[in-house]
């Protein structure tokens, strides 16, 4: 057995600016362990339950991750209309669905510049975000945010999107289509991307349902599960199936993003088509009793939200479980065994998003 | 309805003989959640299966309680055992990997079973200010 040394990854470093803290047992140049730590930033949001009403809470759901912000409300509302037996109006269901897809999107080319950047290939970091922009701007003219979008509510959503809209932004799709099969040419291609991610942190599917790893981590190893199955939203309606890659490397998991890019805008299309006119919300009376455990499919993987209310207006309990606080046992198992050299590229495979995590 | 959501009773004591035999099903440890009802913590223990949601429930004292770790059986669960630890001070028994009360920083110890949460945690003086 060699020299063992700990080597501190976080919380602050170039690749990962956001605070989680991993320490790398390296026998020279080989990982033989990695102890994570979260939690520098715990925010204890979940208890402000106690102080925002079940309609004012979702802003605050909207405001866990700056990423996936949309779905995170989508989360919330859909688990208080369970609760209550609301039943939403079907346009306000496939508008939701389609800014859903929209957040998938851009979250994925997000990290496609992020991965790129951590492997050093700058220049396909840059195209990724212009690309990211122009779907960014989409979603400001539908609905008044880019960051926090603000359009969903319980009960329904709160804007719509007119058919002058709609045909523009199919017409922007068309031209974020061309420049995402350039970039996703390069990913799926180019020697020196496969050279960093082939056959690197592999990850069986065993290892991967065992682990309770969720999302293209998941799916990265063969496991065709997806919350989007559970047929909410829209989904019900639309021809969708689970993509999945079998080699469970860093390459596959990889692959599944990219594939998921021209599925989510497969789904908008289809939503686009058939989506009714009507109302796109019900008034919302009285407070929810119940519980529900409310599970979506983010960019990142499941996220399930526990809400459980009494009958008055603010819940007894809001708990959220995101996606990158149940892909880290996967990624201290990927870790074991690995260069170091590869700790970055590999934190970077499961897209982690630390804002969700300290929720 | 979303979908259909199983929610089983059963014993602290025999938790771990439950989830061995979802676990050899091949169900997926969803994740793991405290919930303070009064002077009782309700504990959830959600496992999933091509969709298929099954959730395991009890009832601990408010302060106090004890579990036995999953981490026999899932090694995943360290995560939420440390987080139920921390922010509701469950005694976990046996987790593989034990953070010991500082998985999470936070101003105060269990802030989730605490009454009330203050409107601001006052800053550490800072070095030399009387």
């Amino acid at each position: 057995m060699g020299h063992r040394t700990i080597i501190p990854f976080g919380p602050q470093h170039p690749v990962l600016p956001e605070p989680i803290h991993i320490d790398l047992v390296v026998e020279d140049e080989k990982v033989v362990e990695a102890v994570p730590s979260i939690g520098f930033i715990h925010r204890g949001l979940e208890r402000l339950v106690e102080k925002k009403d079940f309609v004012e809470f979702v802003y605050i759901a909207e405001r866990i991750c700056g990423i996936c912000s949309f779905i995170h409300g989508q989360t919330y509302c859909q688990g208080v209309e369970e609760i209550m037996k609301i039943e939403v109006p079907t346009r306000a269901k496939y508008l939701r669905t389609i800014w859903g897809e929209l957040s998938r999107i851009h979250s994925h080319l997000l990290w496609a510049g992020l991965m790129a950047d951590g492997f050093g290939f700058e220049s396909l970091f840059m195209h990724s975000w212009r690309v990211r922009e122009q779907v960014l701007d989409i979603i400001e003219a539908t609905t008044g945010g880019r960051v926090i979008f603000g359009s969903c509510k319980v009960g329904g959503a709160r804007r719509d999107i007119s058919p002058e809209q709609m045909t523009w932004m199919l017409k922007q799709l068309e031209v974020v289509e061309k420049e995402m099969r350039l970039i996703v040419d390069v990913f799926m291609n180019d020697d020196s991307v496969k050279h960093r991610l082939c056959g690197v942190g592999v990850i069986s599917k065993a290892d991967a349902i065992s682990l309770g790893a969720v999302g293209p981590t998941l799916r990265g190893s063969g496991v065709a599960d997806d919350m989007r199955l559970l047929k909410y939203a829209a989904f019900g309606e639309l021809d969708f199936a689970p993509i999945s890659r079998t080699d469970g490397d860093s390459y596959s998991r990889c692959a599944v993003r990219c594939d998921e890019l021209f599925q989510s805008l497969d789904i908008i299309r289809q939503a686009a088509a058939k989506m009714p006119t009507g109302e796109i919300a019900v008034k919302v009376t009285g407070n929810p009793s119940g519980e529900f455990f409310s599970r979506v499919e983010q960019p990142r993987g499941e996220v399930v939200y526990y809400i459980k209310g009494n009958g008055t207006k603010n819940l007894t309990r809001f708990r959220a479980r995101t996606p990158t606080f149940a892909n880290v046992p996967a990624l201290v198992k990927m870790l074991a065994g690995c260069e170091l050299a590869d700790v970055p590229v590999l934190v970077l495979t499961i897209d982690p998003c630390i804002s969700c995590t300290e929720r | 309805m979303i979908e259909e959501q199983t929610i089983i009773g059963v014993m602290p004591e025999t938790l771990v003989a439950e989830v061995r035999k979802l676990c050899e099903q091949g169900y997926r440890l969803v994740q793991i959640c405290a919930t303070r009802l009064g002077e009782e913590l309700q504990m959830d223990y959600s496992f999933d299966l091509n969709r298929k949601f099954v959730n395991f429930r009890f009832l601990l004292p408010k302060t106090g309680g004890r579990v036995p770790s999953i981490t026999g059986v899932y090694f995943c669960a360290f995560t939420y055992e440390n987080e139920i630890s921390d922010l509701f001070g469950v005694q976990v028994e046996g987790n593989a990997l034990d953070f010991k009360g500082n998985f999470y920083t936070t101003a105060m110890k269990h802030p989730f079973i605490q009454d009330a949460v203050p409107a601001s945690v006052p800053a550490p003086a800072k070095p030399g200010v009387q």
